[in-house]
């Protein structure tokens, strides 16, 4: 009993090894094809390759489109602003919940906003108060003659053009600021009164006055011309009053479908603010963002139309000049499937290798692209290794089973005839 | 008595309104070393065709080793030939990127599993076994006509074929392979051999002249077999 069960089992060892061997042989034989014919192959390498390059190149662009269109398009100013519910106005606690719910990791800029209606020369003009640095990166499309305001020196604020011209400002000029401060009534001007004691009432404690330098002439063409630009903090310190933003400027890298998704956690995260998706930018991007992919996606189906039909040919001719070869594998005994199997796991492995081969030039063609249409980098998607290679196997695969089913046209009493 | 190890009875091959076979009968033993001659288009390169499997009589019959093959389909004839024929071709026919052992394993791999030190023993039979790990590039032309014997032999066929075996060889080459039929017919091997050479066809135990599709002379060659096998081999020393 035992030594039956021995011999079962030496006899299912020797099975398995003739396996191990077989196979040992296929890989032999299959890889030597493609080795030491290797010259002959390299054609059929190279178009799979070129095409694995283009495909993985492309889908890389496809995927890190969105992204570095998203940012170009946040150079055209804020996609979400976000007002106040009701009369109430946005505290930093709130801005603060509003930063960690977008997440800073999808924020260009973000920008609070307070307007405040001040006098010169008694006239009324509104200077926005904002975190300047923020502002610079929603606007960067803003002309600014001179330079950007910054926190540093507060006392220096940039002039919408429209202003500059009306009160006849320079860069460097200096302007004095009044109005009344947070929470105080406005007094009017008693006719009666003289010229010094309307001074002292001005000066008086419900009122402010600042005296500001230009550092910055504004332009775009828009409303921004007609407002002063400063620092939120000198102006709620001018004012006299704790940080309350009016609306706040968001520049998000999103398109329209994620930019809805976060409005609505806003609405349902922080009841106090109101998201407002500013749809010409969205839609603008989204429109250009479809077509630009489905150009990429047009393009990448044709590369792969164009690789099958390269390799279709190469397998046709492959078959046509191994002819006497496969012949003889037949007259040695070899079923047509068995043929068949060696020349497909020959397709296999070119795809392997044209496969492996483009994912790097792909990357480093998407590389080249990115950075000169964008002018920025792009990360190795690792992903795309084994999906290129797996795209390329199925390529070769297929573009090979018509001309590695000729294999059974194949007669070798034909083809083995002596001279 | 040896063994009938193939018949062909009324055997004919018509393409068309050609006659490429015609009415063949006959009958070859187990350990038979025949050589088949004729002029070009006498029916040789079909006759071996049919019995190597590769073809089927359009009428007749083909008994090889007791079967009749003759109206068996691809798939079996592919079957039979890879288990009872060891093929011998003019050109040789090794693939190039294979060493002379892997070519020779090529058939064993066809038939059951590969064995590389069996394929060294079928080439240290036909003397090569220093050149195993040669490409066929590498390897004359006698070298390659042995590599492909030891390919023929390598999983013990039942009828050795060959279509005009040493026409590619120059006359040593082609007296190294005859003695190797010898010694192959010595240890038993039934051996068809087509020719166009009277000296490669003179050293068979019996010739069969084929013209116009039919058999036309059945020559006994026993009396002179041992005889002319000395004698070529004395001309070569």
């Amino acid at each position: 009993m035992e030594s039956e069960e021995l011999g079962v089992r030496s006899e299912e060892l020797k099975t398995s090894s003739r396996h191990g061997s077989r196979k040992a042989f296929y890989v032999k034989m299959v890889s030597g094809s493609l080795i030491r014919r290797a010259s002959r192959l390299i054609i059929a390498v190279l178009a799979i390759a070129i095409g694995a390059t283009i495909l993985s190149g492309l889908v890389t662009i496809y995927y890190d489109i969105p992204e570095q269109l998203g940012r170009e398009f946040r150079s055209y100013g804020a996609n979400l602003i976000v007002l106040p519910r009701g009369e109430a106005k946005i505290t930093r606690e709130t801005l603060s919940k509003l930063e960690n719910l977008i997440g800073s990791a999808k924020i260009v800029g973000m920008a609070p906003y307070r307007y405040q209606t001040v006098k010169i020369n008694e006239q009324p003009y509104i200077i926005a108060g904002t975190d300047l640095v923020q502002a610079e990166k929603n606007s960067p499309f803003w002309y600014i003659e001179g330079e950007w305001g910054n926190a540093q020196e507060p006392d220096s604020v940039m002039i919408g053009h429209e202003i500059a011209a009306t009160l006849n400002l320079k860069l460097g000029d200096s302007f004095t600021v009044q109005g009344v401060k947070y929470g105080e009534q406005a007094q009017a001007s008693g006719q009666n009164l003289s010229a010094i004691e309307n001074q002292q009432r001005d000066l008086a404690q419900q009122n402010f006055h600042k005296n500001l330098k230009v550092r910055g002439i504004v332009s775009t063409g828009g409303a921004e011309e007609g407002f002063i630009f400063a620092d939120i903090d000198m102006l709620d310190e001018v004012i006299g009053d704790t940080f309350r933003a009016d609306v706040i400027e968001c520049s998000v890298i999103a398109d329209a479908k994620e930019l809805a998704a976060i409005s609505s956690q806003i609405e349902q995260n922080i009841s106090e603010l109101q998201p407002r998706a500013v749809r010409r930018l969205t839609q603008s991007q989204d429109i250009v963002l479809g077509k630009l992919q489905a150009l990429v996606l047009l393009v990448t189906v044709v590369v792969l139309i164009i690789t099958m039909i390269s390799v279709y040919t190469t397998m046709m001719a492959m078959v046509a000049e191994r002819r006497r070869e496969i012949a003889l594998k037949k007259a040695l005994g070899a079923e047509n499937k068995l043929v068949m199997s060696e020349l497909l796991g020959e397709g296999v492995l070119l795809g392997f290798i044209g496969g492996a081969l483009g994912v790097f030039l792909g990357f480093e063609f998407a590389q080249r692209v990115s950075l000169n249409v964008f002018g920025r980098a792009i990360n190795f998607q690792w992903a795309l290794i084994p999906l290129t290679i797996a795209v390329f196997i199925i390529i070769t695969v297929a573009a090979s089973i018509i001309p590695v089913r000729k294999v059974m046209d194949i007669h070798p009493a034909i083809v083995l005839k002596g001279e | 008595m040896s063994k009938k190890i193939l018949e062909l009875q009324n055997v004919s091959k018509i393409y068309g309104s050609l006659k490429a076979l015609a009415d063949i009968n006959l009958s070859v033993n187990a350990g038979d070393w025949l050589s088949i001659m004729g002029p070009s288009g006498s029916g040789k390169t079909t006759m071996i065709n049919i019995i190597g499997c590769m073809d089927t009589p359009s009428v007749g019959n083909v008994i090889l080793d007791g079967v009749d093959i003759s109206k068996e389909n691809a798939a079996s004839l592919t079957r039979i030939r890879r288990d009872k024929i060891g093929l011998i071709f003019q050109q040789f026919h090794l693939i190039s990127y294979l060493t002379a052992v892997e070519n020779v394993m090529v058939a064993q791999y066809y038939h059951s599993m590969p064995d590389e030190e069996e394929a060294m023993e079928a080439l240290a039979k036909v003397g090569l076994k220093d050149r195993a790990r040669h490409l066929p590039a590498q390897l004359s032309g006698g070298e390659q006509q042995r590599v492909c014997i030891a390919r023929a032999l390598i999983n013990s066929p039942q009828i050795l074929l060959g279509d005009e075996p040493t026409g590619n060889l120059d006359e040593e080459n082609e007296g190294i392979v005859v003695d190797i039929f010898r010694r192959l017919h010595d240890e038993g091997v039934t051996i068809i051999i087509v020719t166009h050479d009277p000296e490669v066809g003179d050293v068979a135990q019996r010739k069969i002249i084929l013209e116009h599709g039919k058999v036309v002379d059945d020559i006994d060659q026993s009396a002179t077999f041992g005889e002319s096998l000395k004698l070529r081999s004395q001309e070569r020393n």
